[in-house]
């Protein structure tokens, strides 16, 4: 009986992706959200799964947190962000009693949740589910991807930024990923430039390219740079509509391009 | 608070005891912490380390226990170096001759190797680093943590429970979505009574090199750290601006206070520690003081 509850919450998914990095503050959880507006902008349902549950940055972005989650008979209804409910998401966001409370668990007591979150989540028919998990290769990790192997996901996603100090956690992650069969979809090269808006001078602040040598030297794709834009940060932070300023943001073009290369991979000649 | 109800808690209990004694001839311990991942926390330890080893007569110690991503090694120029066993215990990895730093990074085969690693098992390398590295007499020990609030950062309370830990130095940068994550951190502070020495708001601001006019990369739309340490009654140590050769000089293992001297980064960098040091002072003379008054 538990075994079919288990397979029918996870049955309507077409893809399911993990966005991960060695590195801490590279983005995961930027990349993730722009990712999903990506893909729903080109017509995707997307769900969103929040696996950080010490940092849960995405009911913020989306402007949800606060929402209260509901049960049905299958399990916990996801939290819907936009008006024609295209993007979904699920976080421990939206378990806690303040914003201000730490979630101070050791390992198990991370894993369980993240199992009952793989598994009694009511997604309903989706194109893609986007996995956002916390920086390291550790209890989320490894209990996230044994969960979800039985779903065969499509693969990870590395987000790391141009420095060197990152590209080395970020080397780690491809261990990580190899070690646990887990795909390499590709890397993606965050905060990779700076336009000063008063002068359109371009300023590498965390140095520039090392995304791109890690790709070439890992034999993996690269998926592109995407550059920093304070504007596209203000508004997260402002809880202003990100949705709609998404789509004008210098970061988008890079991002509709990641997007459309994961569209390539799912298509049948794509793989 | 950490009562033994099972043989697990009375194993830790006697890891504790053993670890207080090695602790004994560490005179100060600070602990580097954020809620948020790549706010600088790596950056800053080693830092004020290179700041606090400047005084010669100082010995100073940095133990990195992020076990998944390891950064302090290449940031002070010392990846691929081996860590060495004898009868006193493990040597640390010496930088300068009073600077020693201690990494699960020195222990991997190479660049490609991961830890991974579910919490006991790091659990269990943290409490080695404590309790059998061969620190010698140290003046300043500083712990650098990786971000959250999980099984590394209880671990290394509890460990030092009976150590006495001067107090943590909270490292954000200034928007909303960093504050989140730090208010969480310091409500595991209160929660396990870790005292705070202050928070530093780093990537605070940063200076066009063309046109000098100054942008905020990381806006503080909810009044950045300061407005956030004001109403908790914390301590704002000082606001770090964004220079592009600090991840330079991070990323060439070099100290950034001899690559840029005079960015104001460093500027902000050495009054920080300077606060960090009067800090430590202070609480010295006081645990002076109660343990005369217990005698």
């Amino acid at each position: 009986m538990e075994e079919i509850d288990y397979i029918c919450n996870l049955a309507g998914v077409g893809h399911i992706l993990l966005v991960l990095s060695g590195k801490g503050g590279v983005g995961k959880s930027t990349i993730s959200t722009e990712l999903a507006l990506a893909l729903r902008h080109v017509g995707k349902k997307v769900g969103i799964l929040d696996v950080d549950l010490c940092g849960p940055s995405i009911p913020q972005m989306l402007k949800v947190q606060g929402k209260g989650v509901h049960q049905c008979d299958s399990g916990w209804v996801p939290v819907f962000v936009d008006q024609d409910k295209s993007i979904s998401l699920m976080s421990i966001g939206f378990l806690l009693e303040k914003p201000d409370d730490a979630v101070v668990w050791r390992g198990p007591k991370k894993n369980a949740l993240i199992k009952q979150f793989i598994s009694d989540v009511t997604w309903g028919d989706l194109d893609f589910l986007i996995v956002d998990t916390p920086p390291g290769t550790s209890d989320e990790h490894i209990s996230a991807v044994e969960s979800l192997r039985p779903y065969k996901p499509l693969g990870a996603v590395l987000v790391t930024t141009p420095q060197a100090v990152s590209v080395g956690d970020v080397r780690r992650e491809l261990t990580f990923c190899k070690k646990t069969g887990l795909q390499v979809i590709g890397i993606v090269e965050n905060m990779s430039g700076f336009v000063c808006p008063h002068c359109l001078e371009c300023t590498n602040l965390f140095s520039k390219g090392g995304g791109e040598e890690l790709a070439r030297h890992a034999g993996v794709p690269f998926l592109g740079c995407v550059p920093l834009d304070p504007q596209l940060t203000q508004s997260l932070e402002e809880g202003r509509d990100f949705i709609q300023e998404f789509p004008k943001s210098s970061a988008f073009p890079a991002l509709a391009h990641i997007a459309q290369q994961i569209l390539d991979r799912t298509s049948p000649q794509g793989s | 608070m950490f009562m033994a109800q099972t043989l697990g808690d009375a194993f830790a209990f006697a890891a504790i005891e053993e670890i207080k004694e090695k602790m004994k001839i560490v005179k100060h311990k600070i602990l580097v912490l954020s809620g948020k991942g790549g706010v600088g926390k790596s950056t800053f330890s080693a830092h004020l380390a290179y700041g606090l080893a400047k005084d010669e007569t100082k010995q100073v110690a940095l133990l990195d226990i992020d076990i998944c991503g390891p950064s302090i090694p290449k940031i002070m120029g010392i990846e691929g170096e081996q860590v060495h066993q004898s009868g006193s215990g493990w040597s640390p990895v010496y930088v300068e001759e009073n600077l020693c730093v201690m990494s699960v990074g020195f222990l991997l085969s190479g660049p490609d190797d991961a830890v991974i690693w579910r919490g006991p098992k790091k659990n269990g390398m943290i409490k080695q680093f404590l309790r059998d590295v061969d620190w010698g007499e140290i003046d300043y020990l500083i712990v650098d943590t990786p971000p959250g609030t999980s099984d590394e950062h209880l671990s290394i309370v509890q460990y030092l429970s009976s150590s006495n830990i001067d107090g943590a130095v909270i490292i954000t940068t200034p928007q909303e979505i960093s504050l989140q994550d730090v208010r969480k951190e310091i409500n595991f502070c209160h929660k396990v009574k870790l005292p705070i020495i202050g928070v530093v708001e780093n990537m605070s601001g940063f200076v066009c090199p063309k046109c000098k006019t100054e942008s905020q990369i990381f806006p503080p739309t909810t009044g950045g750290a300061e407005k956030m340490c004001q109403n908790l009654n914390i301590s704002l140590l000082g606001k770090v601006p964004l220079d592009p050769q600090i991840g330079k000089s991070c990323d060439q293992g070099q100290s950034f206070f001899s690559e840029i001297p005079e960015s104001p980064a460093t500027s902000s960098y050495r009054n920080i520690i300077q606060r960090i040091q009067e800090y430590c002072g202070l609480h010295h003379s006081q645990e002076k003081l109660s343990n005369q008054g217990m005698e």
